[in-house]
């Protein structure tokens, strides 16, 4: 049932829902690419493309247009690809693969304001359809700055390019960010819907691809014995954290002006948590999935003192894992009196009867410990302990512990007794990992998500209200730091972030896991 | 690497623990255990793929080589953990009248509550899951292209002897064929009024294929033969004209169907390793191969 494009009455004789083995495989389609020399293009999308060609996911005859300001024809175009794959595919290079892709490959040279250009693209998809058989299925992928969209989605609509004939489909994927507040968010959605149809905009949150992101709802959702537990009766609060080793490398001019908050929070974390406190849903179809993750995010709120539950640093000079590295401020491209954030903590409620006096704790951040992204659900201490008070000194909270990336997998952390002829307990991790297993087999998150695309599977990507509902959630404490005014507080490279952010939690009684 | 002569299955599982806790316990999260029985000869190889696939599906393996069934009972085994991979691996040679019991080496050996799959690397058994091995699995996975006597007939009569549970690496080569046809006759919606499938004249795949076709289309499939590699060419007639894949070197394959272009798609020939992780991806009974191995066993005996 990977496409339908006429009667529905027809059922194909080879097809039977019985018959588990036989993979999705898109329709005939194309792709257009837009920003073909950034690093998501060569980084991600081109390599997922080649996996999934690899992986025999993709139609006969797919094609990929590459549209950018470049003197490039389609060998120079099919070059840059080819260098894309073999350094950053995650499956073996085959010459069979290559040949039925890059037979496939376009591009058409122009800038965004270029109307012959555009010309010249419209032709060039007629033209597929007929060479190609891509049955004039086609998907533009936007990974350029969204400053950009505007323009080419009018220079697409202008070129008759978005509308789709009968049985046949137009859709335009998009990265984030989703805008920088509720405001740009909703314009953002106007400029595209104006094109688009609502269903026909695929919003990349790369997160949602990951197979530990869906096992959060396999695990929730499949199981008897996490379900009892996962509420507010005994959930002392949830940490869920994103932490990278980097600092903001080449990406001054994206970075200086959004901040960690805009960049994480708002996309990645919010849909974590989403996922992690939402009621269970109908079915794991788009529209159930998303009517939960909305009805959970619009029960978050945001506590009325907000210089006592939020935090916000920026990564002074140090040594990170052994190297010397710069601070913030005097990264190229930065503004030596920036107030960016490079770290950002924050706590929220979520006001229905399963959680209610649980925070979730929130925080992303440039330049920490390690790389690391993990949801930390950490349970009340047991209501009475029959042990001598010695014996549990170093027995803290039981934690269930999502371990997103990298070393994928759960971590359940309980008391046991030290052996010896005392009795003496203390935390041990139980651990489960796709470590190293699963992983190398599982595809890549962007592989995934560009499969969905094609078929027209909406359920990993968000929809345009839960980035709004997003954006309403963070837009009062983004407007709260902007009004203080303060400078981001300075915290130590290769650490674990401001002691602001430590504080934050302490008055609570709490402190924050080390990851 | 733990030496074991003269062992029984009680030292074995006391050399996996052993082993385990001298590696720092890496081969924890083990979902199932993988039995593969393989001769002596082929047993290096057989182990390599079994333990590519555990890759995808981290498991204990247990090599079981059936040796000479005459004289006193013996077993032999090597344990092993680590090296590069995510399970545990044993391999045991059986000689003498314990030949004819491995079941009983192997069941204190397996995973607790974990599924039991059970790959015949080479000769499979009349009826597999009857066999001593066979009955402990929940997945019995043979390969009528490796039998090494009787080739013709091998695929007849594991189709014969079909239980829920068998499967063939046959039938696994299939998919990506069966992927491209289904997805193929998506975009016509039109009655399929006969079909070709042209392989090799030996092709257990290519047997299993005209009869999956016929099963479903309900319609005359002709099987021809060619010089290879495995099938070369499948033709779906409809009205409108064919619908042609063909695939002469194995790898590359060219689509040409009606009102649209001739398109080359990779088409390659599994290796064992992708086989073995597609059949341990899902261990309850395959629907569609129990009809198709029914439909076969009745094929050939009229």
């Amino acid at each position: 049932m990977t496409q339908t494009n006429g009667t529905a009455s027809w059922t194909n004789p080879l097809r039977d829902p019985e018959d588990r083995r036989l993979p999705r495989i898109a329709g005939p389609c194309g792709m257009v690419l837009f920003g073909v020399t950034g690093d998501l293009s060569r980084k991600k999308i081109m390599p997922a493309i080649y996996d999934l060609a690899n992986r025999g996911l993709l139609p006969p005859g797919f094609s990929l247009v590459g549209y950018a300001r470049r003197d490039w024809n389609n060998q120079d175009f099919a070059q840059i690809v080819h260098d894309s794959v073999k350094e950053h595919a995650r499956t073996e290079f085959r010459e069979e693969v290559w040949k039925q892709l890059s037979e496939g490959f376009r591009f058409v040279p122009g800038e965004f304001d270029d109307d012959i250009a555009f010309g010249t693209l419209a032709h060039t998809l007629d033209e597929l359809d007929i060479v190609r058989g891509t049955g004039g299925n086609h998907a533009f992928y936007l990974a350029i700055p969204p400053g950009f969209f505007g323009q080419v989605v009018q220079q697409l609509k202008e070129h008759g390019m978005v509308d789709s004939q009968p049985g046949s489909w137009r859709r335009v994927v998009v990265e984030k960010p989703f805008g920088h507040d509720l405001e740009s968010a909703k314009q953002l959605q106007a400029v595209l819907n104006d094109a688009f149809p609502s269903g026909s905009i695929f919003r990349i949150d790369h997160y949602l691809g990951k197979e530990t992101v869906q096992n959060i709802l396999a695990m929730r959702f499949a199981n008897e014995m996490f379900e009892p537990i996962w509420n507010a009766n005994y959930v002392d609060h949830v940490q869920i954290t994103m932490a990278e080793d980097i600092g903001i490398g080449g990406r001054a001019g994206y970075y200086d002006g959004i901040g960690a908050a805009r960049d994480v929070i708002q996309n990645h974390l919010l849909q974590l948590m989403a996922l992690v406190a939402m009621e269970e849903p109908i079915s794991f179809d788009a529209e159930n999935l998303r009517a939960e993750k909305l009805k959970v995010l619009r029960s978050i709120t945001v506590p009325h003192r907000l210089d006592l539950t939020t935090a916000r640093g920026q990564y002074a000079e140090g040594w990170s894992g052994g190297v010397k590295v710069n601070g913030f401020l005097q990264e190229d491209g930065i503004k030596p009196r920036s107030t960016t954030e490079t770290y950002a903590a924050v706590t929220l409620h979520v006001d229905n009867r399963r959680w209610a006096g649980v925070p979730f704790y929130l925080r992303t951040g440039k330049r920490l410990g390690r790389r690391v992204t993990e949801v930390a659900i950490v349970f009340k201490p047991a209501p009475h302990l029959p042990f001598a008070a010695s014996a549990t000194e170093e027995l803290t909270r039981n934690a269930l512990v999502i371990r997103v990336q990298p070393d994928e997998g759960t971590t359940l952390r309980f008391g046991a007794k030290v052996p010896g002829t005392a009795m003496e307990i203390r935390d041990v991790n139980m651990d489960f990992a796709y470590g190293g297993s699963f992983v190398e087999a599982s595809p890549e998150a962007y592989e995934r998500l560009i499969l969905d695309v094609l078929l027209g599977d909406p359920p990993l990507f968000p929809h345009h209200e839960e980035v709004e509902q997003s954006w309403t959630i963070l837009d009062p404490i983004l407007d709260y730091w902007e009004r203080k005014g303060h400078r981001p507080e300075q915290y130590p490279s290769g650490g674990w972030g401001p002691s602001s952010a430590n504080a934050m939690l302490k008055r609570d009684g709490r402190t924050w896991r080390r990851p | 690497m733990i030496e074991l002569t003269d062992t029984n299955s009680s030292e074995i599982a006391a050399a996996f623990v052993r082993d385990r806790i001298r590696a720092g316990s890496p081969a924890m999260g083990m979902v199932l255990t993988l039995i593969v029985v393989v001769e002596d000869e082929e047993a290096e190889e057989a182990m390599a793929c079994a333990r590519a696939a555990s890759k995808e599906h981290p498991a204990r393996v247990l090599g079981v080589i059936l040796g000479d069934g005459r004289g006193a009972p013996q077993v032999h085994a090597q344990v092993g953990i680590g090296q590069g991979w995510t399970g545990e691996t044993a391999m045991i040679w059986l000689r003498g009248e314990v030949v004819k019991h491995p079941d009983s080496v192997v069941l204190p050996l397996l995973l607790p509550d974990s599924p039991v799959a059970v790959w015949w690397a080479g000769n499979a058994p009349m009826d597999p899951a009857h066999d001593p091995l066979g009955a402990l699995a929940q997945r019995r996975i043979t390969d009528a292209a490796a039998v090494t006597r009787g080739k013709q007939k091998a695929m007849h009569t594991l189709c014969a002897a079909y239980s829920p549970g068998n499967t063939d690496l046959a039938w696994t080569r299939l998919t990506p064929w069966r992927a491209l046809l289904a997805s193929a006759l998506d975009q016509y919606e039109l009655p399929v009024t006969s079909a070709v499938v042209t392989a090799e004249r030996i092709s257990p795949s290519a047997d299993l294929m005209a009869v999956w076709l016929r099963e479903r289309l309900k319609v005359r499939v002709e099987r021809k033969s060619s010089k290879g590699p495995g099938i070369t060419e499948i033709v779906l007639e409809t009205k409108k004209g064919p619908i042609r894949i063909t695939r002469l070197d194995g790898k590359l394959a060219t689509i040409s169907s009606p009102e649209r272009p001739d398109r080359p798609i990779a088409l390659k020939r599994l290796e064992i390793p992708a086989l073995l992780a597609e059949e341990l991806r899902r261990l309850d009974e395959d629907n569609v191969y129990a009809d198709v191995a029914k439909a076969f066993a009745k094929k050939s005996l009229s």
